[in-house]
């Protein structure tokens, strides 16, 4: 028993897993990028090596942090994501006893946002103090399209808050999912801090923001938290929305729907220019906010009605 | 070689450094991240912090102004790291040998400031991108020897 928590923890699907899948997925974003550009890219070990880098150089505290919270936060990104992760792939597997509950799994998502916050605040730097406020107008405007989307999706799955419950059959095959499954797809695309939502890391303004005083290991927390957040936010999409994966020829097929997702989400990356803070507010509460609204009100009327199809 | 050293030659991360250029050079560094070049087939990426660098690309005769800036960047960047001194001017002075206000080349400054920062030199006026990334691979490989 001990033993197989062990295994899930540090070989499949905790650390070792996530780890590697990330950093094939991050070796993805630069290289889609790159042929979007017309260059070669990136090999595929790139991002393991800047880690491995990044473990290697010195590591300066500033005289101005707030010492303790600057060295204890980044490891805030990948303890949450790696609980995320196991959640979501124990959960596609219905041999299991665990019981994924998509509350918990909502709480622990916003957890490396909130590192890069605080990291941001506590480096004592005017452009990092900067760009956490910015990233933190960026929860804000997220936060409330995807829990709308992902409320429209719970109660078109009909399956409780049990994550084993959306696997069963694709929510997005119906309107009301796909409607959520646009809106949450934007949100994803916020949290990954990609463009056009990446005012908080505009590197061209306030140069890298919140990691802007950050070096060697603790920046490489943070790599390896971004890296993370790449495996685990579109498999949190293909879960909830996609219809999830399982054992045998089921795997490879949600590897493919997973490999879809972050594809898409690159192409919208290189595609659109950034927006600010105001207009990313607008875009999320104005925008993309009424579609998963109209998702839910799809999504309760088909239930009442008993429509399949809404 | 030790691990840290290979490390840095696998992924290096420029950060750019004007000390009062003609802007000649900065755009070939800029080239060398351009698609025929791309400097991201080695794992090298422009950064915008000195904390996250791994090599200071610096340009220009380092003007009597900008060296106590250089000289702040130098105290700010993570170690290991090396400096590249693109172009002439950086190099030697070049046509600012005798002008009052230049206090180069860039070699002098840094190691001045800390004799321990490896310096490479990439002369040309300005270096083709060719020239960079060539000097570049060859500071690299230099930092293989060096125990850190």
């Amino acid at each position: 028993m001990v033993g197989g928590l062990v295994f899930d923890f540090f070989v499949f699907p905790g650390l070792l897993f996530t780890l590697s899948a990330g950093v094939i997925a991050s070796w993805l974003v630069r290289k889609v990028s790159a042929l979007v550009q017309w260059r070669v890219g990136p090999p595929l070990l790139q991002p393991a090596y800047d880690i491995a880098k990044l473990f290697g150089k010195e590591n300066i505290i500033p005289e101005e942090s707030l010492e303790w919270s600057y060295l204890l936060v980044p490891l805030m990104g990948p303890a949450g994501l790696l609980l995320s992760s196991i959640i979501l792939v124990k959960a596609n597997y219905p041999g299991t006893s665990f019981v994924g509950d998509i509350i918990v799994l909502l709480y622990l998502l916003v957890l490396p946002g909130l590192a890069v916050v605080l990291g941001g605040m506590s480096s004592g730097n005017p452009l990092s103090s900067l760009g956490s406020n910015r990233e933190l107008k960026l929860i804000i405007a997220y936060e409330l399209p995807l829990l709308l989307a992902v409320t429209a999706a719970i109660v078109n799955a009909g399956g409780g808050l049990r994550l084993a419950g959306f696997t069963s059959e694709p929510v997005v095959a119906s309107i009301s999912g796909a409607f959520g499954f646009i809106a949450a797809l934007l949100c994803i695309q916020a949290e990954l801090g990609f463009i056009p939502f990446d005012s908080p890391e505009a590197e061209t303004e306030i140069m890298g923001g919140p990691l802007i005083e950050y070096s060697g290991p603790l920046l490489g927390l943070f790599k390896i938290s971004h890296l993370m957040a790449l495996l685990v936010l579109p498999l949190f999409l293909v879960t909830v929305f996609l219809g999830g994966f399982s054992t045998g020829w089921g795997a490879l097929w949600g590897a493919l729907k997973y490999v879809l997702v972050l594809v898409g989400i690159i192409l919208i990356k290189n595609t659109n220019p950034r927006l600010r803070s105001d207009q990313a507010l607008k875009f999320f509460w104005y925008g993309a906010a009424p579609l998963a609204l109209l998702a839910l009100v799809l999504a309760v009327v088909g239930n009442l009605a008993g429509i399949g199809w809404l | 070689m030790n691990w840290k050293s290979w490390g840095i030659s696998k992924s290096p991360w420029l950060y750019h450094v004007n000390t009062g250029s003609c802007n000649n050079c900065d755009i070939e560094v800029v080239d060398c991240l351009t698609p025929k070049f791309d400097v991201e087939r080695i794992g090298g990426k422009l950064v915008g912090s000195p904390r996250h660098a791994d090599v200071l690309m610096v340009t220009g005769p380092m003007t009597r102004k900008s060296k106590p800036r250089f000289e702040r960047i130098l105290e700010a960047s993570a170690r290991p790291f090396i400096v590249a001194a693109v172009g002439t001017c950086a190099c030697s002075k070049g046509i600012f040998h005798d002008a009052y206000n230049c206090v180069g080349p860039v070699r002098k400054v840094t190691e001045d400031f800390d004799e321990d920062i490896m310096v490479v030199n990439i002369p040309g006026c300005p270096p083709r991108p060719e020239a960079i990334i060539e000097g570049l691979d060859a500071g690299l490989k230099a930092l293989k020897e060096v125990e850190i």
